[in-house]
């Protein structure tokens, strides 16, 4: 059976669901690489420019892992995955990035995934599969099949995410229903954790960035539990339009969790060099800076983050939460 | 109003001739200095690329001259600066600065929203003299590139370097000082004319590229006075950007003929970069691909520091450079650059592709 691999990073928090299901249906193997670990980040870190960012460094590594053991990689070259906003520049050149610094590797599907101006989430999928298909084979039928199914994986993950499921529970296609997974016992204090999935998610980066808030009494809630129709409705009420669609994720989820949910603090994860959060983030501080009860912690994540730091950083942050006040 | 904007090289040549020809009141920022690094440092986002911090900067000490209006560019991504403008403003708000800012970029639902911006900074001046005071900043927008050019071409080759240096201020002076395009035209030549005379060099000097993003290519400031240390270094640069065709380019629809560095940019740049990534990443690497091409001895890349799309073309780099055998060094700028250790890294790369050259010239 031909093998598809599948790096564990990047945009595989996103749409796991979606490629897996497709590839799967078309009667490939999936193979996804193991787990971020630290060879993988050492891998990664040795094989990129110094000055890439953390996911990005992380992404190559994963794919060095899984250059040997499959016969194809799927990288899409994602630009727009939905109208008129960008994911970032190196996103969209990440399939020419792996060519150039990586040897050894198998042939990369890099079809383009790219809503244009005018297209939608589903059609630029729709655009690549299809395409990605026709490399496999010629059975239009069939193709069009793998895809119907795919994009129902898809719903399927969404409809749990927006239930209140965490987002790994959700990828994992694991048996845990809906309800009983979005139960999870409500701690004292509620976080609302802001930051790119592919940070956020990946416990080896993040260093398991939710668990240990769990442990320190803390339950969060974050940006993908909100539906793309709430992102979307906040964000346009934006003075200027957000061009980046991470970034309106973070921008309209800040904007809805300054309001209307009853928060006790705010956590922003970004890491060290990403372009668009340097911006987004300053305004998501200034905003809550606005906004006198609702304090903000920044944790900025890199190679050389230590686990240390970052225990005390949370500590003394839900500590002063607890201590203060309450209006 | 008394308008400002920010400076990028000799942008605000050009764009002092328009605006006052569209009987607009200026105030510019003053020259950039350390002082203006550290107004925009302190209250920029710290990952924010360095043009945003000096922006900052341009705007704090303009108003400090009593500007009251800022006029920026934007965009629509996926590079930063299309953004610039909102945190800017946010910026400003937070502080307690009172200024307007008015910002031109591309329209996002029709074209009307840039007329309408255009009509409301030239107030009910007729069509025809905002034509007449954009072809007057056109003139002088050739002007300073050609005195640039010619400055970047005599700098390794002349005996007395600093007098070339001297000379090619005041023309940079007189040139924003002319108030009708006979003035610019006659300063320009008279400029050309003379430093063909000075003494010259007999020795062919290295030739290297220059390619990345345009505001550190352009603005001396951001990018520690790169040309002119090069020149003195004996090398001569050839700029993958210059100010009047990518005027051309991105404002003018590409309707003017004007000769440009890399035509072939696009096409050049596929075999190792087959997507826009925002910026100027593609340029970077077709221009990087074209100076390998015409056997330059060797391309520096100039970006500031977390630049994204410059990432993306300084990692397709080795690709490049392996095809080619060209050396290619990269510098990533910002405000905690040193000025040593540029210089000291900028010497070893022309001790290496001396010795390149030489090597080559063997084997021939």
């Amino acid at each position: 059976m031909t093998k598809i691999g599948i790096p564990r990073a990047l945009f595989y928090f996103y749409y796991y669901p979606l490629w897996r299901a497709f590839f799967k249906d078309l009667g490939l193997e999936v193979v996804l690489s193991p787990p971020t670990n630290k060879a993988i980040l050492d891998d990664g870190v040795r094989s990129t420019l110094s000055e890439a960012c953390l996911p990005v460094k992380v992404f190559f590594g994963h794919t060095a892992a899984l250059a040997e053991q499959v016969d194809y990689l799927f990288v899409p070259r994602i630009s727009r995955v939905e109208a008129k906003a960008y994911i970032c520049p190196k996103f969209m050149g990440l399939p020419d990035m792996l060519k150039a610094r990586l040897e050894r590797l198998p042939p990369l599907i890099d079809t383009v995934v790219d809503a244009g101006r005018d297209g939608d989430r589903r059609s630029c999928w729709e655009d690549c599969l299809r395409e990605a298909g026709g490399i496999f084979t010629r059975d239009k039928q069939l193709t069009d099949r793998s895809m119907e199914a795919a994009m129902q994986a898809q719903r399927r993950f969404k409809k749990r995410l927006t239930a209140g499921m965490l987002l790994t529970d959700a990828l994992e296609d694991n048996k845990v229903s809906e309800a009983a997974a979005a139960s999870h016992p409500q701690r004292k204090l509620k976080i609302g954790l802001l930051g790119h999935p592919y940070n956020l998610y990946d416990p080896y980066s993040s260093m398991n960035l939710i668990k240990k808030l769990d442990a320190l009494g803390a339950s969060v809630v974050t940006p993908e539990s909100l539906t793309d129709k709430e992102i979307d409705d906040e964000a346009a009420k934006l003075p200027k339009r957000m061009f980046w669609t991470l970034g309106k994720r973070m921008l309209a989820s800040a904007l809805i969790f300054c309001r209307s949910i009853r928060l006790d603090g705010l956590i922003y994860l970004t890491s060290f060099g990403c372009g668009p959060e340097a911006l987004v983030e300053e305004l998501v501080a200034r905003w809550a800076k606005q906004r006198n009860d609702l304090p903000l912690i920044t944790l900025t994540i890199d190679e050389h983050t230590g686990e240390a730091g970052m225990v005390t950083r949370l500590e003394a942050f839900t500590e002063m939460i607890k201590r203060r006040p309450k209006a | 109003m008394k308008l400002t904007y920010p400076h990028m090289g000799s942008l605000y040549i050009v764009i002092r001739a328009l605006l006052t020809n569209l009987g607009l009141e200026l105030i510019l920022p003053p020259p950039t200095t350390r002082r203006t690094v550290e107004l925009g440092v302190r209250h920029s986002p710290e990952f924010a690329c360095f043009p945003f911090k000096l922006n900052v900067g341009n705007y704090l000490e303009a108003k400090e001259l009593g500007a009251d209006t800022i006029l920026m560019a934007g965009g629509v991504g996926p590079c930063r600066f299309g953004y610039y403008a909102q945190v800017q403003r946010q910026i400003l708000d937070d502080l307690g600065v009172e200024m307007q800012m008015v910002v031109l970029e591309p329209p996002d639902v029709s074209f009307n929203e840039v007329k309408d911006k255009i009509r409301c900074l030239i107030g009910d001046l007729s069509w025809w003299q905002a034509v007449k005071a954009a072809r007057f900043a056109w003139c002088k927008a050739r002007a300073v590139d050609a005195v640039e050019e010619k400055i970047l071409r005599l700098r390794p080759r002349v005996k007395e370097q600093h007098k070339l240096e001297r000379s090619f201020r005041q023309a940079l002076q007189e040139i924003d000082a002319a108030l009708d395009r006979g003035t610019v035209q006659r300063v320009t030549s008279g400029f050309l004319k003379r430093m063909d005379m000075m003494p010259r060099h007999k020795a062919e000097p290295l030739r290297v590229g220059l390619v990345g993003e345009i505001f550190t290519i352009l603005e001396p400031f951001a990018n520690y006075d790169m040309e002119r240390r090069l020149g003195f270094l004996g090398v001569e640069v050839t700029r993958s950007i210059w100010l009047s065709a990518w005027i051309n380019e991105h404002l003018l629809g590409g309707l003017l003929r004007v000769r440009h560095e890399c035509l072939n940019d696009q096409r050049l740049a596929a075999p190792y970069l087959n997507s826009f990534v925002g910026g100027h990443g593609k340029e970077t690497v077709g221009c990087t691909v074209g100076f390998a091409q015409r056997n330059y001895d060797g391309v520096i890349q100039l970006a500031p520091l977390t630049c994204m799309p410059e990432i993306v073309a300084n990692s397709v780099f080795p690709a490049v450079s392996r095809d080619y055998r060209i050396p290619l060094l990269t510098f990533y700028l910002d405000e905690l650059s040193g000025e040593a250790g540029i210089q000291t890294r900028l010497e070893a790369f022309i001790d290496l592709i001396a010795a390149c050259s030489r090597n080559r010239k063997d084997v021939l």
